[in-house]
């Protein structure tokens, strides 16, 4: 299973293995977290110079997702640029993006105000009586910023967090790290639900998993 | 002014300062003082080494020496360091020497360092890691142009890693700063002194008269070893009794683990309350220096330790070595032996106790090594690490602009990169400028720029990152671990990569108790102690000390002798006996490997005597292939004599499988991709500088600030396999963790493949099945696992998998 389907908010949503979701009632493609240029960045810093793929690796990826759910329009939930100067350094390639489906860059953190990207840009959006934003907030939405993780038979895999009023989305860019679904503001937001965990296959589990639930249960008696 | 009766090099004051103690200078020692050049002194431990690389130094200063540093003392631990310290300041104080002695190295404070780059000391006891930082100063021109000695101690033992190579790059730094400089290195004794004074670039060979022959022998224990494990703790009653007959003991096992287990076993037998003291890595600073104090001060009666107590401190009163475990490696254990007994003319006394029945085959070969005086090769030999290169780069551009040319000239005076080529240097500065990938993508952010003919930090504010992270010693990622839910009490600390294997409910081992993982919070493993249960996942250690190519040929040579069992005990005789009636004998020149039912699985197993390290990437290897042949590998494990695999089919015909050109195509496309390769990357490109472990005023947070170096490998290799790190990390894997050289000896000294198909399980097979450290095979039946761990927690959660959305 490539991807896996559910609902939240009464909405079908898809969740992709690689880590982008899909709203079909809507013909789009949501992805967080991009953090496009983030080599350049750090480089630009005097730090160290690493591998210079990243940004095309992410673009390859997102252009798949592009083609196998047809969607109408991207939704990229903030920070798809790792700041506002890497926003401008990759124009290139953002136009290509945005001569082949209509775009909306909403802000995050790292890219609070790229200015002239092409495509749509926003605080906020709203949908179906769903808000669409960076960091998730009151009332009921999708966002990201978080990185969501999760360790299951060993291995650490970025995760969808799915809970009764927010939907996290893990990290679509690669040099992301990432926080542990465990960790305190996650577990407020998403308490319980489910997870999908992504990587070479989508799998869905619940939360928080059953042995941990056990274990705790085992403490308080 | 000289004395010309006895020891017409010696200074009159110092002389008679030798006199005044009652000694009388060794051989070797004067002979340092009289070498003219650089100078490579190979000397038993308790052979006053120490003093022979400082005498030229002491023997200057009675007359008189100007200000600034003269010398340099650098050895590979800082406790060695402080010792030194001390054993210095007595003559220099009986001398009445206007000297000033310090200290550098990663705990010295920030006053002191910057007094030191101001006004240095004359004599400066440092790390090659402390030498290095001083070497990105602009300064260091100023700071090291009086330097006239530099003692570099235990240099065998740098000499094995790349700390020494980063040390011989700073040598040769030294040297062009201060070309009056002359070097001497001090060394255990080792197999091939010469290769030794060529990683030096060039020295006189000084040796030391070796001693009398050590007393060494078995301990003779009152039970058998049993079939499997390393704690050695059915011994420990008959350790104590050791103990109590000698005046200090001094108890090596080889891990901390096994130390800590075995400490407590002892004192579990300790009936007279007699002291013992613990010394290792994991622990705490302080808790080490207190340990070593009150040995130095006659309070102890026994220390139980790993390596960290390895290198040469003083050993004051130590009269028997105890090693628990097989030695591994016959040059440590003559090495250890050498602390037993300090007086240099009376024999040492070591006693041997192997854990299990595999070990005493390889104790007895280890004992037989030793009398025969045969040692093992170097382990590394050929250029310096590039990586390590790469960073000196790096460290040098922080000091000024360099120019390529130079640098080139100056570099290749270092032993180990003699040899290097011109075309491997440019890459190396390539890739400290550029990053050095087919895609030029950072003309704009190069990190080093050519101004004027000169290579220099294009944002003199990187130094400080840059200077954070000089070092070549990449320690694994360690998570604390915790008890209960909220700040419970720290039991120790666990590498992030066992960690990451750990399932709710697991059970592991930690500072000697049994404890269920729980979960992971902030980067805090939070465990529940459980006392009555056995761990069901024994501590994953990384690299291990792998059983040396020497001594495992020396075994192979013994099992495959007959004649030769008489050295051996009875019930060992026995064993070797029962396995050459059920199945076959591993010889030397033959790869022998049996395969035999048990349980409804079938288990292959291949006696390859190619060392713990080897035989895990052999398993890796072979599973891999038993894949592709259909035979559904489930798991392996690997010792230092051999690998055990599990599959659902059997293996009739072992050939196909170790065919070596099948083999080394698993390693090109099938292991590059694996964790061991990605382990490997990890160290190459923290040690060149890709990554920065330590960034200036990083906070410590529960977000990872910092994603995985998997996810850069893997990058590489996609877009950039010719990269120079995927080179570097391509030619590591031929050893270290992955150690692939030796699978290459292996399959070229013993092309004769034997195979057996036993009944059952075997003598020699069986305590194989006993071991713990068993390796799942992560192969095509990686997703099923996962698939099968989500669906059961959907089921037990009594929740639904909604349906396939097919788009």
């Amino acid at each position: 299973m490539t991807h896996l389907g559910f609902q939240f908010q009464g909405q079908d949503f898809v969740a992709r293995a690689s880590g982008a979701l899909f709203w079909p009632g809507e013909q789009a493609l949501i992805v967080a977290d991009l953090h496009l240029g983030k080599s350049e960045r750090m480089a630009r810093r005097g730090g160290a110079l690493l591998p210079p793929f990243e940004t095309r690796a992410t673009l390859e990826r997102l252009a798949i997702d592009l083609e196998e759910t047809r969607a109408a329009h991207l939704i990229a939930l903030g920070d798809a640029f790792d700041d506002d100067i890497a926003a401008c350094s990759l124009g290139c390639e953002i136009s290509a993006l945005c001569a082949r489906v209509h775009v909306t860059w909403i802000a995050g953190n790292h890219d609070p105000g790229a200015a002239d990207l092409p495509g749509q840009q926003a605080a906020e959006l709203h949908r179906q009586g769903i808000t669409l934003r960076h960091i998730a907030g009151e009332s009921c939405d999708i966002s990201g910023h978080y990185h969501p993780k999760i360790r299951i038979a060993g291995q650490r895999l970025p995760v969808f967090l799915i809970g009764a009023q927010h939907l996290i989305l893990p990290a679509y860019g690669l040099y992301t790290g990432g926080l542990d679904w465990q960790d305190r503001v996650l577990q407020a937001l998403v308490p319980e639900g489910r997870a999908i965990a992504t990587g070479p296959r989508a799998l869905m589990l619940p939360l928080p998993p059953p042995a941990q639930a056990s274990a705790r249960r085992g403490r308080w008696r | 002014m000289r004395d010309n009766r006895d020891h017409p090099d010696l200074p009159i004051p110092l002389s008679r300062w030798f006199a005044a103690q009652g000694w009388q200078p060794h051989a070797h020692q004067l002979a340092m003082l009289r070498a003219q050049g650089d100078a490579l002194m190979i000397a038993p431990t308790g052979g006053g080494k120490t003093l022979a690389g400082f005498l030229p130094t002491l023997a200057q200063a009675c007359s008189g020496l100007p200000d600034g540093m003269h010398t340099i003392y650098v050895s590979p631990l800082k406790a060695l360091t402080n010792d030194i310290g001390r054993n210095l300041a007595r003559p220099v104080a009986d001398l009445g020497l206007a000297l000033r002695i310090e200290d550098r190295t990663g705990d010295t404070g920030s006053t002191q360092r910057a007094r030191q780059r101001v006004d240095p000391p004359h004599i400066l006891l440092t790390t090659p890691e402390s030498l290095a930082l001083m070497l990105s100063y602009p300064e260091a021109p100023r700071i090291f142009a009086s330097l006239r000695r530099v003692v570099i101690d235990e240099i065998h033992a740098l000499a094995e890693s790349k700390r020494g190579d980063q040390l011989m790059l700073g040598l040769a730094r030294l040297r062009q700063l201060a070309p009056e400089l002359r070097v001497a290195g001090l060394s255990a004794t080792v197999e091939n002194p010469q290769a030794l004074a060529d990683f030096m670039g060039g020295a006189e060979i000084v040796r030391a008269d070796p001693g009398p022959a050590p007393d060494i022998a078995m301990l003779a224990t009152t039970l058998a070893p049993p079939w499997s494990g390393a704690g050695g703790a059915y011994a420990a009653r008959d350790v104590m009794s050791a103990i109590a007959a000698s005046r200090l003991t001094l108890v090596f096992i080889n891990t901390r683990a096994q130390a800590e287990l075995f400490f407590q076993a002892l004192w579990a037998v300790n009936d007279d309350n007699l002291p013992i003291g613990l010394h290792h890595g994991s622990l705490a600073r302080e808790a080490r220096r207190r340990v070593e104090a009150a040995m130095a001060a006659g309070e102890l009666r026994a220390v139980v330790a790993t390596g960290s107590l390895d290198l040469g401190l003083d050993w004051g009163d130590v009269d028997l070595v105890i090693q628990i475990g097989a030695p591994r490696n016959i040059k440590r254990l003559v090495q250890r032996i050498g602390r037993a007994n300090h007086r240099y003319d009376a024999p040492s006394r070591a006693r041997i106790v192997p854990a299990n029945r595999f070990e005493i085959l390889e104790c007895v070969a280890a004992l037989q090594a030793v009398e025969a005086g045969e040692l093992d090769s170097d382990g590394r030999s050929g250029l310096g690490a590039l990586d390590v290169l790469c960073q000196h780069i790096l460290t040098l551009a922080c000091a000024g602009p360099l120019d390529a040319d130079q640098l080139f000239a100056e570099v290749t005076r270092a032993g180990p990169y003699a040899t290097l080529t011109r075309a491997d240097f440019d890459a190396c500065l390539d890739f400290v400028a550029t990053g050095g990938y087919a895609l030029r993508a950072y003309d704009r952010w190069q990190r080093l720029v050519l101004r004027d003919g000169l290579w220099q930090l294009r944002d003199p504010r990187a130094v400080r990152a840059i200077r954070m992270n000089i070092g070549t010693i990449v320690a694994p990622e360690l998570l604390s671990v915790r008890r209960g839910p909220r700040g419970g009490a720290p039991l120790g600390e666990i590498e992030e990569v066992f960690a990451a294997s750990l399932s709710p409910g697991d059970t592991f081992l930690i500072g000697g108790q049994t404890v269920r993982y729980d979960r992971l919070r902030d980067m805090v493993v939070e465990v529940t102690p459980q006392p009555d249960k056995t761990p069901k996942i024994a501590v994953f250690n990384g690299l291990k000390m792998a059983t040396s190519t020497e001594l495992s040929a020396r075994v192979l040579a013994l099992i495959g002798d007959p004649v030769a069992w008489e050295s051996l005990p009875a019930d060992t005789r026995d064993w070797l006996d029962l396995q050459a009636r059920i199945a076959t004998l591993p010889r030397p020149g033959t790869m022998t490997c049996e395969s035999f039912a048990r349980g409804g699985w079938w288990y292959f197993a291949l006696y390859s005597f190619a060392g713990r390290n080897a035989n895990q990437t052999l398993g890796l290897l072979l599973t891999h292939r038993m894949e592709g042949a259909g035979l559904a590998p489930l798991g392996f494990v690997a010792t230092d004599y051999a690998v055990l695999i599990w599959s659902l089919e059997p293996v009739s015909d072992p050939a196909p499988l170790l065919d070596p050109e099948g083999l080394r195509d698993g390693m090109e496309d099938w292991l590059a991709g694996n964790a061991v390769m990605k382990r490997t990357f990890r160290a190459v490109a923290t040690v060149a500088g890709l990554i920065q472990r330590n960034l200036p005023g990083a906070r410590k947070s529960g977000k990872q600030a910092t994603f995985s170096t998997d996810i850069l490998y893997d990058t590489l290799r996609k877009f950039d396999r010719d990269h120079l790190l995927l080179q570097i990390t391509r030619a590591e894997s031929m050893r270290g963790l992955a150690d692939y050289g030796r699978i290459e000896d292996m399959l070229r000294t013993r092309p004769r493949i034997v195979h057996s198909m036993p009944p059952h399980v075997t003598p020699f097979a069986a305590p194989l099945m006993l071991e713990a450290g068993r390796i799942p095979i992560r192969g095509a039946g990686q997703a099923r696992l996962l698939e099968e761990e989500a669906a059961r927690m959907m089921r037990e959660a009594g929740l639904r998998m909604d349906e396939d959305c097919a788009i």
